[in-house]
Order: structure tokens, then sequence, then C-alpha cells
């Protein structure tokens, strides 16, 4: 199976490494040349610097024949606008996409794609564990 | 009418300057606080300050009335393109007008059925080909809506194509010739048709297929 990764930052990171452990063919892809380094000294998959926009670089980066998508950078738009391009124009078969801002990981739910919040996901953990102290 | 201009930048600012002159309603959206406090002052509380992304920025600038349009003139791509979708999808706006900061993002607005777009740099380019007399391809036309475009050529002296009939130049699939003019005349590109230098091809290709076409028509006769 085959993964591109579009935003490699602590989280892409991460996910990068965990999916080539399992066994992975995973490409990632940043805007800078540096977070190569957060994929270790000996990272096996491959690496391009890019815009996550442009198509000549998602393509290059194999785009086409990619098994799944996570658009994992820093910016909630750019997330949302290549899950969109990968799904309806490339039509890769997973796609996950970050959106940090729970109004808008609401709003572009169940649009074909996963959505994964950290925002919302630490919202809902907080409130249980503070409501949760109360009842115990 | 009632306008939602998203991004205080030169653009945004002249449109919301224009549509007030001409007695429209306008709310402009700006993410820079120092900025937004300037054009709150100019527009007389007509500015909001905040990432005209956001939801509830959206509906301080009066989103949910709805407006008759939203314009999205922001500085980033994505975020013109995010703005347009919200506006259209969630709040039922109908008109949207989407600015296009690089040329390469077209696509993406396209493909999400954001229209009209409206490029800068691909306006300012076209009109230098059209200035550039030497111009190896100059863009006539696009027909965004069925995918295609109409180009100009100049045949060159020394060309594989000069000589050539029609029919034996190896032209993409996606790329049609129109018609050639010599000297003044046209005529309609059959596959007798013999290019000759200095003829101005017309071509009707898919978008992409440029290189292609200048490959075919331009290259010389000798190739390393």
């Amino acid at each position: 199976m085959k993964a591109l990764i579009v935003g490699c930052g602590r989280v892409g990171s991460a996910l990068a490494k965990r999916l080539q452990e399992a066994g992975w063919e995973v490409v990632a892809l940043d805007e800078s040349e540096e977070a190569l380094g957060r994929l270790g000294e000996h990272w096996p998959g491959e690496f391009h610097v890019g815009h996550a926009l442009d198509i000549s670089v998602l393509e290059s980066a194999g785009i086409r024949d990619a098994d799944a998508l996570v658009a994992s950078t820093d910016g909630d738009n750019t997330n949302i606008v290549v899950a969109q391009v990968a799904k309806l124009r490339y039509e890769v078969p997973h796609v996950a996409a970050r959106i940090l801002d729970p109004a808008r990981a609401k709003f572009y739910s169940g649009r074909g794609f996963d959505v994964v919040s950290p925002t919302g996901t630490a919202i809902e953990a907080l409130t249980e564990s503070t409501l949760g102290s109360v009842r115990a | 009418m009632f306008i939602i201009v998203v991004g205080g930048g030169k653009v945004g600012v002249s449109v919301t300057r224009t549509l007030l002159a001409l007695s429209h309603e306008v709310a402009i959206v700006e993410q820079e606080r120092d900025r937004a406090e300037r054009l709150d002052e100019e527009f007389e509380h007509r500015a909001v300050y905040g990432d005209g992304t956001e939801l509830f920025v959206l509906e301080n600038a009066g989103i949910t009335r709805p407006p008759d349009i939203v314009v999205a003139v922001t500085g980033d791509d994505e975020d013109n393109i995010i703005i347009c979708q919200l506006a259209r999808e969630k709040y039922g706006v109908e008109k949207v007008v989407a600015r296009v900061n690089d040329p390469r993002n077209e696509p993406h607005f396209d493909l999400l059925g954001i229209s009209p777009t409206i490029s800068a740099t691909s306006m300012v380019l076209a009109l230098i080909e059209h200035e550039v007399p030497q111009h190896e391809l100059v863009h006539l036309l696009e027909l965004r809506k069925e995918n295609l475009e109409i180009v100009e050529v100049e045949i060159k002296s020394g060309s594989s194509a000069e000589g050539k009939r029609v029919e034996q130049l190896r032209l993409p699939e996606t790329t049609r010739l129109i018609s050639v003019m010599r000297e003044g005349k046209a005529e309609i590109a059959v596959g007798s048709t013999e290019l000759h230098a200095g003829d101005q091809v017309l071509a009707i290709l898919e978008p992409g297929g440029e290189t292609e076409l200048k490959r075919v028509l331009l290259d010389g006769k000798i190739r390393n």
C-alpha cells in the first residue's frame, strides 16, 4: 500500500513513520526541506519538497497511484483543498484531512474524505475529563 | 445590493470604494488588525476584523442575510476557495467572485466549480504575449467551460514543420489545426494543406498541450 503524506510537521512526520513501520510505502511532501529532519536520519521512503497545491508536485510525488493521502499541513484551508483535489480529481481511494477549526471540520465532514479535528477531539476530551472529575 | 468583500488588500479596498460610490451596501473583512482598523475608519464602520474563512467572522459580516455577492480577494488561493465554498454551500449565497493569485491554482477553482475567477497574472501575461511580435505561441481565446483553447503559432523558417502537409504532422490527439493564414489570406487547414515559413497557424487544443504543439510546429529539423 502506498501513502502520500502532504505536510510533514509533527503530525505528518510521526504518521509517516508509523505507516512505514507498518509496511507501507510512504511518500512525504513538505514546503520546506528542513522537514526531512523530522523523519529521522535513515528515512527509507521518498521525500519531496514543494507546495501542497501544486499539481506538478503532487503528481511527481505519486498522487495518481497512491492508495491513501493525508493532508496534514499547518493550514486548514490548504488541507481542505488538497483533500478535495485528491478525492475529486485523482480519485485517491482513501483521503483524510486534518482540520483544526471545529466549525470548518463539521462543514467539510461527509464529503468522501475523513476529517480529523485535533481541536474538536481536545474539546471533547477536556470536557469529559472535567465533568468526569465531579462525577467521580 | 449587499456585497461582502473578503480581503482588505489593494484589490479589496478598491472594489469596496467603487461599490460604495455606486451606493451599494458593503462589508469588508480583513484579518490583520491594524489594517482592519484603518479600513474601519475609512469606510465608516463597514470593516470586520478577522479571518474570513472562519464561520463566525463571515457571520459578523452579515453572511446569513445572505449577501447578493461575496467577493473573495485575499492573497491566498486556498482561502479564496474556502470562502466561496462556505458562502455558496453553507449560506446559500448565489454569486461569488474569486481572485486567483497563482494561475497554477486555476484548475482547483474549476474542479470545485468556483467561478467566475479573476487572475491578474494571467491577464497581464496574455496582454504581454500580444504585444511581443516574435512570441512563439499566443493564446487567443480560452473556452473555460469546454476546456479548450485557441492559440496562434507562426511557422519559422528551418522548423521541422516547414514544407510538411498537415496530415504528415504528428499532432497530439487533443490538438487540431484550424486555419492557416498566409500573405493576409486565411484558409481552413485540411490534411493536404502545406505549411510554409511565415504562416500563421490557428490551433484548438486542450490546455496543457502547448508544449507538444510547439515541439511539432516549431522545433528545428536537426535534433540531437
